[in-house]
């Protein structure tokens, strides 16, 4: 039986500290429990940083939040140890179906090749994800968690950051090395600190409706654009687990908020699409608008923002949570090394330069649907009408269509950190982008890659299956053993199993897609970052050059 | 970079612009504005190159009203 996270209260605890004569310190204090904040503070307690988690509330989300949750953030939700029980909770789907008026106009696979753990995306309602990161969260060392603790003051200096929070008890101040606000579109830490987020407001709103109901429409995501039931407007249907059902209805800019959230003004609209004997229930109403927005900077010194205090999106794509979860992958390393002393602060302004790269890829696509499903011209609404004319006959037209550009995530291609090819590759799996996933087994046992790589920098050696040449072997053992680590991984060909010396870990590619999807061939070597990024790569290992394109990931360089 | 061809390129110019203008016949403006539409994205589709396409549709502003300057954020 599934806990229902809605109703949890989550006590405030009087903590020890409160009542200390001078500040208590933490290496990292993050404000905000939601996802983003979530998955950064179990990723630093993971990887031995000691983190306060500040929330203001008691409860964790409700109603109707994010639903689709991508493939790469449910691969981060693995590295942080609880993607599979989001993933069994979840509702997988990779196909889209478009319509228009009442024909079936377009229909895509996000995911059409086999071999990768994860599907294109799940449907989990944001509370279910909190809660598992919750859960997941309290079983870590390291990590303290205070809820009903506001943040009401921040004073940043050279040397850290001192917090003032609030509390059912009074206030009390609390130091950190760095402060990490995860605290949602209204940011109050962004406001204390006099910044802001700016961007573009759409005049458009939209109706959401949670209904519970036994219903047999495929896991699929539907689109319409002027259906017969909803003329002139799109309508968005989607599964969540529980029998609940997403319809997002757009209503137009001059819709009457409150009144269309009224039981006698939706139960109509929905009966139009389901039929006027389907049965349902309310879970959640609500009419929305949105905006897209961003800081102009990430990092302000010791004060980090990300998710929704940094940036936002228009919900046409699942651009919103996934983004920020990624930017706590992005983050938390950094972090990490900065805080051990094994990389200059600087390295955080990659932070800033890679996160601000990939909101404003989320965010020009999140404008470029919200222009195609809610036309801002009458000729802008010609030629959108025109495209779903088209599509119905003519392949290219399809191309067009958008009903939204699913999150995927971005390909940090000119990011400062990585080591320009010098090798002629093929494929996707460029410098700056994120691993690609396939299946392998190691020690016999199946598996997936990207559970072999991440967390530290991972040296990915692709091999014929041979045994290796000592020299080779010792300096892969070499690296793994540096300050800042290589952990060493040999790629074998499926029905290969060579002894390897120094513990060495063989990963056999079971398909061979390993080495197809990174464009390998035996003696070709990856470096991944500790988000999983590659950062480097070369048709031959060189222990040098390696060593040299982690301090370049690392600004040590 | 491939560029936008000015030169005479219609064999029978008179045929065309005939041909065009028929089409339009009996449409109202509205469906006149969407058939337009429809030929531009099959053209545009046609011709396929974005830089070439990109040419086009700065000749086709220019002289109208210039394009407003994208702002820096």
């Amino acid at each position: 039986m599934d806990i229902d996270y809605q109703q949890l209260r989550l006590d405030y605890v009087r903590a020890a500290e409160q009542d200390a004569a001078a500040p208590a310190h933490y290496p990292v204090i993050v404000v905000g429990a939601g996802p983003v904040g979530l998955a950064a503070a179990i990723d630093l307690a993971r990887q031995g940083v000691r983190t306060l988690l500040l929330d203001d509330d008691d409860r964790l989300s409700f109603g109707s939040r994010a639903i689709c949750f991508a493939k790469r953030t449910l691969e981060i939700f693995d590295r942080l140890g609880c993607g599979e029980r989001m993933v069994h909770k979840g509702i997988s789907w990779n196909v889209g179906k478009v319509f228009f008026q009442d024909e079936l106009v377009y229909s895509f696979n996000l995911l059409p090749e086999t071999g990768h753990r994860r599907p294109a995306f799940i449907n989990l309602q944001q509370y279910y994800v909190e809660g598992y990161l919750y859960e997941r969260a309290r079983e870590l060392d390291g990590l303290a968690l205070r809820w009903k603790n506001r943040v009401v003051a921040v004073a940043a200096d050279a040397d850290g950051v001192e917090v003032t929070v609030e509390t059912p008890d009074g206030p009390y101040r609390v130091r950190g090395d760095y402060l990490l606000a995860c605290d949602g579109a209204r940011s109050p830490v962004r406001h204390l600190l006099g910044l802001s987020s700016s961007g573009q407001s759409f005049r458009d709103r939209f109706l959401i409706a949670d209904v519970k109901m036994k219903a047999d429409f495929p896991t699929e995501r539907w689109f319409w654009f002027d259906p017969p039931f909803h003329r002139h407007q799109s309508v968005l249907l989607h599964a969540q687990p529980d029998n609940v059902w997403r319809i997002d209805f757009q209503l137009g800019w001059d819709a009457d908020p409150e009144a269309e959230k009224q039981p006698e003004r939706v139960t109509p609209r929905i009966q139009a699409l389901l039929g006027h004997d389907a049965e349902f229930s309310y879970e959640w109403v609500s009419v929305y608008t949105f905006a897209c927005l961003r800081m102009e900077h990430f990092r302000h010194g010791r004060v980090l923002f990300a998710g929704d205090a940094a940036h936002g999106v228009s919900p046409f794509g699942a651009r919103g949570a996934n983004s920020g979860v990624q930017d706590a992958d992005n983050l938390v390393w950094k972090l990490r090394l900065v805080l051990a002393g094994l990389a200059p602060a600087s390295l955080l302004d990659s932070y800033d330069s890679e996160r601000v790269y990939a909101a404003d890829e989320n965010i020009l696509n999140s404008t470029r649907s919200t222009d195609f499903i809610t036309p801002k011209s009458e000729i802008s609404r010609t030629f959108r009408d025109a495209v779903l004319l088209l599509a119905r006959e003519h392949p290219f037209a399809r191309r067009l269509v958008n009903s939204g550009r699913l999150s995927v995530p971005a390909v940090l291609r000119d990011s400062v950190l990585n080591t320009p090819d010098q090798d002629a590759f093929a494929g996707a799996m460029v410098p700056g982008a994120p691993a690609a996933d396939a299946p392998v087994r190691a020690g016999g046992a199946p598996g997936w890659f990207l559970d072999h790589v991440g967390d530290d920098f991972t040296g990915v050696l692709f091999s014929d299956g041979t045994a290796l040449a000592p020299e080779v072997a010792a300096a892969l053992d070499h690296l793994g053993h540096a300050a800042i680590p290589i952990r060493p991984r040999v790629v074998v060909p499926a029905g290969t199993a060579p002894r390897l010396p120094h513990d060495l870990v063989a990963l056999e590619d079971v398909e061979g897609k390993l080495a197809q999807r990174f464009d390998a061939c035996p003696g070709s070597y990856y470096l991944l970052r500790p988000d999983q990024h590659v950062c480097a790569r070369w048709r031959r290992f060189d222990a040098d050059r390696a060593q040299a394109a982690v301090a370049r990931a690392t600004g040590n360089a | 970079m491939a560029s936008l061809n000015i030169e005479p390129n219609i064999a029978r110019p008179d045929d065309f612009y005939q041909a065009l203008i028929d089409t339009h016949r009996d449409l109202s403006g509205e469906e006149s504005q969407l058939l337009n539409a429809k030929l531009i994205l099959l053209l545009a589709n046609h011709i396929g190159d974005v830089d070439v396409l990109c040419q086009a549709m700065a000749r086709a502003r220019d002289g109208i009203r210039p394009a407003p300057t994208k702002v820096p954020r």
